[in-house]
């Protein structure tokens, strides 16, 4: 989201005016960048454990009736 | 100038069979609710549910002033009992062949068991095609968390009964809002309010908050339009399926503001605003917030201090903001003006903080909504994305763009779909808001032993103790209960004895609770009732 493209919105309709956030230069990693890279790693490993078998069927056999 | 009023909310939970290509939803429903029946009835040898009251239900009032015609309804408003009977018809019909206990443990002589009323005041029932939960009426943003999360945990037990059954295939449940293949089913919340208030300053005061609130009690969905087939993420699960500004309906051209008049309470005193624009949430916070701030821009609304703001198209302006993860789409206002949807709720944040600050601090549960609302702003303002561990939408959002950079999937691929619904299962092994939860990855408001009292206790403050406490006591004897009345049959007395429950903050503990202490039998405690002309 770093570089997302951000309209002024201040006021009057100024949306064509449009800045372009500049990414901030890369730092080199640090501790807490590593343990939380592992720690997604870690989430996603865990969730891959426990998602259904089978994405496609599974979502599209998902179907409701109407509610409120 | 408080958050606090009597309010409460109502879950509708997506079900599913995996094992059953097209299993009819309200034959599943209906598994869920005679499972619970099953569970109360071998816990505690009471009758596990009464009949629902529906003496008080008027589904086509309009607050506006006037009445829908019952031809002119559409079939699935009709909620005051034949909708209901037509469930039940379809029910009984897939129920034979089945070889199963779960029927022939139920108190009804029918066998099949369409609504509940729970020892903690709530009610459970099958609402069209889904298991509904509708939690007790509570007095604080904070308690409507717990009794919320206690529906969860009332219908993951149910699930797992019906799992455990012989017979039935196993059923899982989702506190979501959409298949994304255009259906939508709803998570309401209930506000109690005074009756003079004109409904048209109820509306315009709260469209602008409901059409922006998303940003904080969003769930987030992968896909846009109703039936979810353009490819990309927003904030709301609800947004694509609103189509007017004001109306009656809940189930078809669904209205940001909802008109139904149906105040279930005194109603030359009370009317109570049902809202339907919410997402379900699993985050606390999100949940609280919901409420908290609802409650207190209605606070706004009774003192004439709402900020007076008219978007120019609610609709489209609540499904801009929806499709806007970035947080930086602005609106068109009726004056000229356009503001994003985080400016938006800056201006209700300051409204509130400035009425509840005009006669000194307010109490505290309304100054921790301020201060959760504000610095979810101040967050939100900054990066989104560093709301994860508060707000539903950015927790999921963060995952699904975990595995988007893990594995290269562009938005339409079926796994970031499964992610979006798993998301809401609410087994805490296989949920994903529970595996963020569980990695203590998402801020707790209550324990998990509050939410588990709950299930069986009711709300000490309002009618709701009263109401759970008769189910508890002397649900034999209780055979018709509703949100305004409790109805029991007993041998001594030839007529049914209905106890009107009009007020809502009468009949809690303070008031009845000496009654339930002194009454060995429901004989005795009608006899002291209504001696005592409670």
């Amino acid at each position: 989201m770093a570089s997302q493209e951000r309209k002024s919105t201040n006021q009057r309709d100024d949306r064509d005016e449009e800045v372009t956030e500049e990414a901030p230069p890369a730092a080199p990693p640090s501790d807490e960048a590593t343990a939380s890279t592992e720690g997604t790693e870690d989430l996603l490993d865990e969730i891959d454990g426990v998602l259904e078998t089978n994405a496609e069927e599974f979502v599209r056999g998902f179907v409701q009736k109407g509610g409120q | 100038m408080t958050v606090r009023r009597v309010m409460g909310t109502e879950t509708e939970y997506g079900i599913l069979a995996p094992g059953v290509t097209g299993a009819n939803s309200t034959v599943l429903s209906t598994q869920i609710i005679n499972a619970y029946a099953a569970l109360q009835n071998s816990g505690s040898g009471q009758a596990g549910g009464a009949r629902w009251d529906y003496s008080d239900e008027a589904p086509l009032t309009d607050a506006r002033g006037w009445q829908m015609s019952r031809d002119e309804a559409d079939p699935s408003q009709l909620t005051d009992s034949t909708g209901a009977l037509d469930a039940e018809a379809v029910a009984l019909s897939g129920r034979r062949g089945v070889e199963s206990d779960l029927y022939n443990e139920g108190p009804l002589s029918t066998g099949v068991l369409m609504n509940m009323v729970l020892r903690n005041g709530a009610r459970l029932y099958v609402d069209h095609a889904h298991p509904e939960y509708s939690g007790p009426e509570v007095t604080n943003p904070r308690d409507a968390v717990i009794w919320d999360k206690a529906g969860d945990a009332v219908v993951l037990a149910a699930a797992r009964r019906v799992g455990q059954t012989p017979g039935l295939d196993p059923v899982n449940l989702y506190k979501n809002n959409t298949d994304n293949k255009s259906v939508s089913y709803g998570s309401h919340e209930n506000y109690l309010m005074p009756r003079q208030l004109p409904f048209n300053r109820i509306s315009s005061g709260l469209i602008p908050f409901f059409v922006s609130r998303q940003v904080i009690c969003g769930a987030g969905r992968v896909g846009l339009g109703p039936d979810g087939s353009r490819p990309g993420y927003q904030i709301s699960q609800r947004a694509d399926f609103f189509e007017a500004e004001v109306g009656l309906e809940t189930t078809i051209r669904r209205p940001i503001i909802n008109t139904r008049d149906e105040p279930h309470a005194t109603s030359d005193k009370y009317r109570r605003l049902h809202v339907i624009i919410g997402d379900a949430n699993l985050s606390e916070v999100s949940t609280y917030l919901k409420l908290g701030t609802t409650s207190l821009v209605l606070d706004l609304i009774e003192h004439d201090a709402a900020p007076a703001i008219e978007l120019s198209q609610p609709v489209h302006a609540l499904q801009a903001i929806s499709h806007d993860p970035s947080l930086q789409t602005a609106v068109h206002l009726k004056d000229g003006r356009t503001l994003t949807a985080l400016e938006l709720q800056r201006i209700y944040y300051e409204a509130a903080d400035k009425h509840c600050n005009r006669e000194g601090p307010p109490d505290d549960d309304t100054a921790e909504v301020l201060r959760r609302w504000g610095s979810l702003l101040d967050v939100l303002e900054e990066d989104p994305m560093e709301a994860a561990a508060q707000i539903d939408w950015v927790a999921k959002l963060k995952l699904l763009e975990s595995y988007r950079r893990r594995d290269g999937l562009a938005w339409d691929d079926a796994r970031l779909g499964l992610i979006d619904l798993q998301y809401a299962d609410i087994r805490p092994e296989k949920g994903l808001y529970h595996r963020l939860a569980a990695r203590s990855q998402m801020e707790r408001l209550v324990t998990d032993e509050q939410i588990a009292a709950a299930v069986s206790e009711p709300p000490h403050d309002t009618r709701a103790y009263f109401r759970g406490k008769c189910i508890d006591r002397f649900g034999s004897e209780v055979v018709g209960a509703s949100w305004d009345s409790v109805i029991f049959e007993l041998p001594n007395r030839r007529r049914l004895q209905r106890i009107p429950t009009r007020e809502p903050l009468r009949g809690t503990r303070e008031l009845t609770g000496g009654l339930f202490d002194t009454s060995a039998t429901a004989e005795e405690f009608i006899e002291q009732l209504l001696g005592a002309g409670a």
